[in-house]
């Protein structure tokens, strides 16, 4: 017996693509300060922590501003879908988790180490569970229809 | 049974007493006693740190018509003002007070850190521009009043450390040791100075090159501080930081004096027994009560720990790669100032400044950013016994903190006038203050030459006629 096909999204707004370009570019930042952790934990070299300090400011700064653009977009209320909540739920949290990794990577040479790289784990991993959402992802498995 | 029964009421009321008010500092989120721990021996807490470093910096205020707390039997003036960030202070033969005046440091903010901590403490210093010279002051009359005052050199680069001997002027800035000739009575320096040697100072997070002379005047030491809290700028940039050089005063040549002093800030040959003594900032970031500060002899060769470890053989954690040898061989320094007081000044004491204040070394502190509550602020003494510190440390000036947490002046180079009064620089208010006895210096009659010669102060003996004290 064939069951009828569940449509897995429902229609709703979609991002504007300029917010997603910004959300986006949070990603390879918090990539890039995980990978100069992991870099300054090997080498002991200090321009690599250095260089992670900045990229979280930077993933930091295009976060922010996606994350007030989306709490902004949740006025319109087509836009108020469960997809929608999830992912600004999750940028917010990318946007405390990356507060805190800031302030973690504000420590002088090995203070920060290995915490940094941690908090550098949880960022990317929240900013990548974000971008699943916004990029049209949902919690469910995708079925095709025939 | 007795014993015990005398010392149980006792224990009981020590608990009693301490776990609440343990449990009171946990609430408080600090644990933090208002007074650091000053002494020989310091009980050193575990490092630690929040997410958010420890920044509690006292705003300015004016002085208004309030003046530093002095001992009674002293009293203060302000024997000059408006100054251009004055630091170290030079007591020349003939009496003139030598200024170095004037801000250094040329470290690029490497960090969003390095922006946020570097606005937030500045706003706790003084905003006039860098002096970058050196100022005269002459009491001709010697009244005390310091009526007289010429520009003796400027155009100087951060000038801090200085010395007097073999009839020159030492004057070490950020970067460079330079030599003044000088003939006795002079107001300024009549030619340019002579360079000697350059100084480390190519990044200068600690700028500060302090200066003292051999009594034979044979060698300068000069202090260089590191060029980093802890090496968080890298180990390659420590390369001839945080230690102390012996220069020839002739030739220029140098030799490593001894290395792992941080931040020595201020450096003073004891009296008599040609034994360098310096007072070194410790670390910050790692709690209210550490590292203390310290006053320490300084040993040829001498290890002090920066940055592998501090107070002699506490591993510092925050550096990688470590180095036990290293730190198997830190010598503990001799006396603990104070956690983050910021020692900026030293001077060996004379008989002249009063029987209780004749044996020892006073301390210009600058005053703290990283511990609340704050500490710091005033200068004190060490006494000395047996040419070795012993005792407790007296407050000698304060007042520089006012009850509402605000500064009026941060205290930082010391200098002693062999006449009987102690000097002290005050680069927030931008001020010389003076401290002398009542009324000239009881239980010290003639006890020096010096003081000998200054007793007839009601003659006006012109200034540069007296020969140098010795």
């Amino acid at each position: 017996m064939q069951t009828p096909p569940v449509l897995v999204t429902q229609p709703y707004r979609p991002l504007h693509p300029l917010h997603l370009l910004l959300v986006s570019s949070a990603f390879p930042l918090f990539l890039g300060a995980l990978l100069a952790d992991i870099a300054y934990a090997r080498s002991y070299e200090i321009q690599w922590t250095n260089f992670a300090s900045w990229l979280v400011v930077g993933a930091m700064v295009f976060a922010v501003v996606a994350l007030v653009w989306a709490l902004v977009s949740l006025v319109t209320p087509t836009a108020r879908t469960r997809t929608r909540f999830i992912y600004v739920g999750l940028l917010a949290l990318t946007c405390v988790l990356g507060f805190l990794n800031s302030l973690v990577h504000a420590m002088d040479a090995w203070q920060k180490m290995p915490q940094a790289l941690v908090w550098s784990v949880l960022c990317v991993a929240s900013i990548g569970a974000s971008l699943w959402f916004a990029l049209g992802g949902t919690l469910r498995r995708r079925e095709v229809l025939p | 049974m007795k014993v015990l029964d005398s010392k149980r009421p006792k224990t009981a009321l020590l608990t009693r007493a301490l776990v609440p008010a343990l449990m009171l500092a946990l609430a408080a989120c600090s644990g933090t006693p208002d007074e650091t721990y000053v002494g020989p021996s310091p009980d050193l807490p575990k490092p630690q740190r929040g997410l958010f470093p420890t920044l509690k910096v006292s705003l300015p205020a004016e002085w208004g018509d309030q003046l530093p707390q002095v001992p009674e039997g002293y009293e203060i003036s302000a024997i000059a003002d408006n100054l251009l960030i004055p630091r170290q202070m030079l007591v020349l033969p003939n009496g003139d007070i030598l200024v170095a005046e004037g801000r250094g440091g040329r470290a690029p903010q490497l960090t969003p850190k390095d922006i946020i901590a570097g606005f937030i403490k500045s706003r706790g210093n003084t905003q006039v521009d860098s002096g970058n010279r050196l100022t005269l002051l002459r009491d001709a009359d010697g009244d005390g009043v310091y009526e007289n005052r010429s520009v003796f050199a400027d155009n100087l680069d951060a000038p801090y450390g200085l010395a007097f001997g073999n009839g020159s002027i030492y004057v070490a800035t950020q970067d460079a040791l330079l030599r003044f000739a000088y003939t006795d009575g002079a107001v300024n320096a009549g030619a340019a100075p002579e360079e000697i040697t350059r100084l480390p100072g190519a990044i200068n997070h600690h700028w500060t090159k302090a200066l003292t002379i051999s009594a034979d005047g044979r060698y300068l030491f000069v202090g260089i501080g590191s060029d980093s809290n802890i090496t968080e700028r890298g180990i390659a940039v420590e390369e001839s930081r945080a230690m102390v050089w012996q220069v020839d005063a002739q030739t220029g040549f140098h030799r490593v004096f001894a290395t792992g002093l941080r931040n020595p800030t201020a450096l003073a040959m004891q009296p008599g027994m040609d034994q360098l003594w310096a007072v070194v900032n410790e670390r910050d970031e790692i709690g209210d009560e550490l590292v203390p500060d310290y006053l320490t002899s300084v040993r040829p060769g001498g290890f002090y720990g920066w940055p592998y470890s501090y107070w002699g053989q506490n591993v510092d954690e925050r550096v990688r790669p470590q180095k036990p040898e290293k730190v198997a061989s830190a010598i503990t320094p001799d006396f603990a100032l104070g956690s983050h007081v910021a020692a900026l000044g030293v001077a060996f004491s004379t008989p002249t400044m009063g029987a209780q204040f004749a044996n020892g070394v006073f301390v210009g502190q600058h005053g703290s950013w990283n511990r609340n509550p704050p500490v710091g602020y005033k200068v004190s003494f060490v006494p000395f016994r047996d040419g070795r510190p012993s005792g407790e440390a007296i407050d000698f000036a304060t007042g520089f903190l006012g009850e509402d947490g605000k500064a009026r002046g941060r205290p930082v180079g010391v200098t002693v006038d062999p006449r009987g009064a102690l000097l002290v620089a005050d680069d927030l208010a931008n001020t010389i203050w003076r401290i002398t006895p009542t009324g000239g210096a009881p239980g010290a009659p003639a006890a020096t030459p010096a003081a000998a010669e200054a007793a007839p102060a009601d003659a006006p003996a012109a200034a540069g006629a007296t020969p140098p004290a010795g």
